[in-house]
């Protein structure tokens, strides 16, 4: 365990607002290849969370790095997957161009993307399903279109550590398969994905790593070890009541894994 | 006829012409960002608190040439953009509020500078009013050119920061996850945005130019889903209105600007709210009765369908008043029928009497069982 390279270190995190702490004290050590979920009730700091290691929030203190470095020096290792509720879906614009947008980050300055990145950009539609749509005018996506189109521009960015903010939201049984099915050929390649979760029901079907949050870090690593009824009612303070259920039992572990034919 | 004619060779009507213009294309293209960034209100609060920058550039330097009126509305607006990010980031003042109290408080300032100087025995102030409403027959070829020049620069900008413009507008976040400095970003966008305000004072006063911001790009988001394509319209929309507004008060005696250049900007935003294709008025209308037609079309068919199976012969005649029954409140039974007929799906095989033909029994069936399909493959 202790040779395995970490992708993701954050140490003694701390975010405010006003004088409302929203993370406090956060230790995080994710290493590399794995899917990882964060759960936790809502106000609980997931989305801000992933925000500030992304640079996109200036915490109070603490310390992130990617693979060891700070994040600004290791941005294009870096992926990002915004809700989709986070823009304007109306903006008049069609799906490949979205896509393309995935590419600006190499391009930089001025640049404007050519053909290279508009085949990449096909590719990665392909990959997610929505070739037929690329020309699509964005308000005429559905929930699960808009965001397989998401996943499609943070495929283009070629990166090692991928970020979702809630990608299973409102999406239809289709969708979320396919986009399993993405995370772990992304996982398959050595990448590592960090997805913010809400069903508890699912989280050990489709995640190895786990990491219970409510403003403090309650609890992070496999699921087979952290995920458990304790944990969440640490978590989630006794109100979920078929925890039990979902939950990995610490006496039997074994009886409750997943069904194999998952659906 | 006439009115094209002293267009092209009226020095003083092509001077103001090619001033409106200008800040019509400008303002359109600049207001396309602000309006799909959700901005609208910006450009409102912009350009009433350029109005106090106008008077003070007055009382400084004594002068009234425009080219120093501008800078000073140019610095106040732009102080007031920059207040209002300070008041939203710093205080729990939501941007609504924000714009308002930077909006009502510069524009009092001006109008309390304003009627101060009109106190004053000193005559040089009488002119300053114009530009609260506007007055583009004042304009000179000495006013449009560095319009002209300060409205190339803008869009060059635009042109050459499309992309990153394109992705701070659609997804700041990602913008910003990328690496791009989205304030940055934001502070350059919005001082373009007041200098296109800059560039209309003159000609449509502080009090209307919001419109020139708005009214273009709203109009022109009706016509297309393309950013490029609405930018251009947008201008193309600005000029328009520009151009029309400065030549039809130039034609009144005393007829101020920027009221009648809002007219007809507002007539192009009420002719695309109700007939542009696919997003207009009009055109949903026209498809929500085409496919209530079609629906009918599809229910009388069904319906006979439905009567001939429960005889043996699926030729067999029914009456209409029969099928009047079975659709009940939908009426134009009768001119279904007769559009069917047309399609050779069904005829009248006596006075009142209508059976399926072999092609109707087949499209019937069709769409039977396209429809328990889509029914059933709901999960």
């Amino acid at each position: 365990m202790t040779e395995r390279r970490f992708a993701i270190e954050v140490e003694d995190l701390t975010l405010a607002y006003q004088d409302k702490p929203v993370l406090w004290d956060i230790d995080l050590h994710v290493p590399e290849g794995i899917l990882m979920a964060i759960v936790g009730p809502n106000g609980a700091g997931k989305t801000t969370l992933i925000k500030t290691i992304l640079g996109l929030l200036k915490p109070a203190a603490g310390r992130i790095t990617i693979y060891g470095k700070p994040f600004v020096a290791q941005r294009k290792l870096v992926a990002y997957v915004p809700q989709r509720g986070s823009v304007d879906w109306d903006f008049p614009t069609n799906v490949l161009d979205v896509v393309m947008m995935g590419r600006y980050g190499r391009l930089g300055w001025v640049k404007w993307p050519g053909r290279e990145d508009r085949e990449l950009a096909m590719e990665a539609l392909r990959k997610v399903g929505m070739a037929n749509f690329a020309h699509r005018q964005i308000s005429q996506l559905s929930g699960g279109q808009q965001q397989r189109t998401f996943l499609a521009r943070a495929l283009v960015q070629d990166a090692q550590i991928y970020f979702m903010d809630e990608p299973f939201q409102g999406v239809d049984a289709t969708t979320e398969r396919a986009i399993i099915q993405l995370l772990k050929e992304l996982r398959a390649a050595g990448k590592t994905v960090v997805v913010v979760h809400h069903d508890l029901q699912t989280v050990s079907e489709y995640f190895d790593w786990v990491t219970l949050l409510n403003v403090r870090r309650i609890a992070s690593g496999p699921v087979s070890q952290v995920f458990t009824e304790e944990n969440l009612r640490l978590t989630y303070g006794g109100k979920v009541a078929f925890l039990s259920k979902t939950a990995v039992s610490q006496s039997t572990p074994d009886t409750l894994q997943p069904a194999s034919s998952g659906g | 006829m006439e009115l094209l004619n002293s267009l092209l060779f009226d020095y003083t009507l092509r001077t103001v012409a090619l001033g409106a213009a200008t800040l019509g294309i400008v303002s359109g293209a600049l207001g396309s960002f602000a309006v799909l960034r959700r901005q609208s209100l910006l450009g409102d609060a912009m350009s009433h608190a350029a109005l106090p920058g106008v008077v003070i550039a007055f009382m400084l330097t004594g002068s009234k040439t425009p080219v120093i009126l501008l800078v000073g509305a140019a610095v106040a607006g732009w102080l007031g953009a920059l207040l209002m990010n300070g008041v939203v980031r710093n205080t729990r003042i939501k941007e609504d509020s924000a714009l308002g109290i930077i909006l009502s408080v510069f524009f009092g300032f001006g109008l309390m500078l304003l009627t101060f100087l009109q106190r004053n025995p000193d005559a040089r102030q009488a002119g300053l009013n114009s530009f609260l409403f506007g007055q583009a027959a004042t304009l000179l070829i000495s006013d449009v050119i560095p319009m002209a020049i300060l409205g190339t620069i803008v869009l060059l900008l635009v042109l050459i920061f499309w992309k990153e413009f394109k992705l701070l507008s659609f997804d700041r976040d990602f913008a910003a996850s990328l690496g791009y400095p989205v304030a940055w970003l934001d502070v350059v966008l919005t001082s373009l945005l007041v200098l296109a305000i800059v560039v209309g004072l003159q000609a449509v006063g502080v009090v209307l130019m919001s419109a020139m911001v708005v009214a273009p790009a709203a109009a022109a988001r009706q016509w297309t889903d393309r950013l490029g394509v609405m930018v251009f319209l947008a201008a193309l929309f600005g000029a328009i209105a520009g151009v029309g507004g400065a030549m039809i008060s130039s034609l009144g005696s005393g007829l101020s600007t920027g009221p009648v250049v809002v007219l007809v900007v507002s007539g192009i935003v009420l002719l695309s709210l109700l007939f542009a294709p696919n997003r207009g008025l009009v055109w949903n209308w026209v498809r929500q009765q085409r496919d209530r037609r079609k629906l009918r079309l599809q229910s009388v068919l069904t319906n006979m369908y439905y009567l001939a199976e429960q005889h043996d012969d699926m030729a067999h005649p029914h009456a209409v008043t029969v099928l009047q029954a079975m659709n009940f409140g939908q009426g134009g039974v009768r001119r279904s029928l007769h559009v069917l007929r047309e399609r050779g799906l069904v005829q009248e095989s006596s006075s009142g009497f209508w059976a399926l033909t072999a092609e109707g029994v087949e499209e019937a069936r069709q769409l039977i069982d396209s429809r328990r399909a889509g029914k059933g493959g709901d999960r």
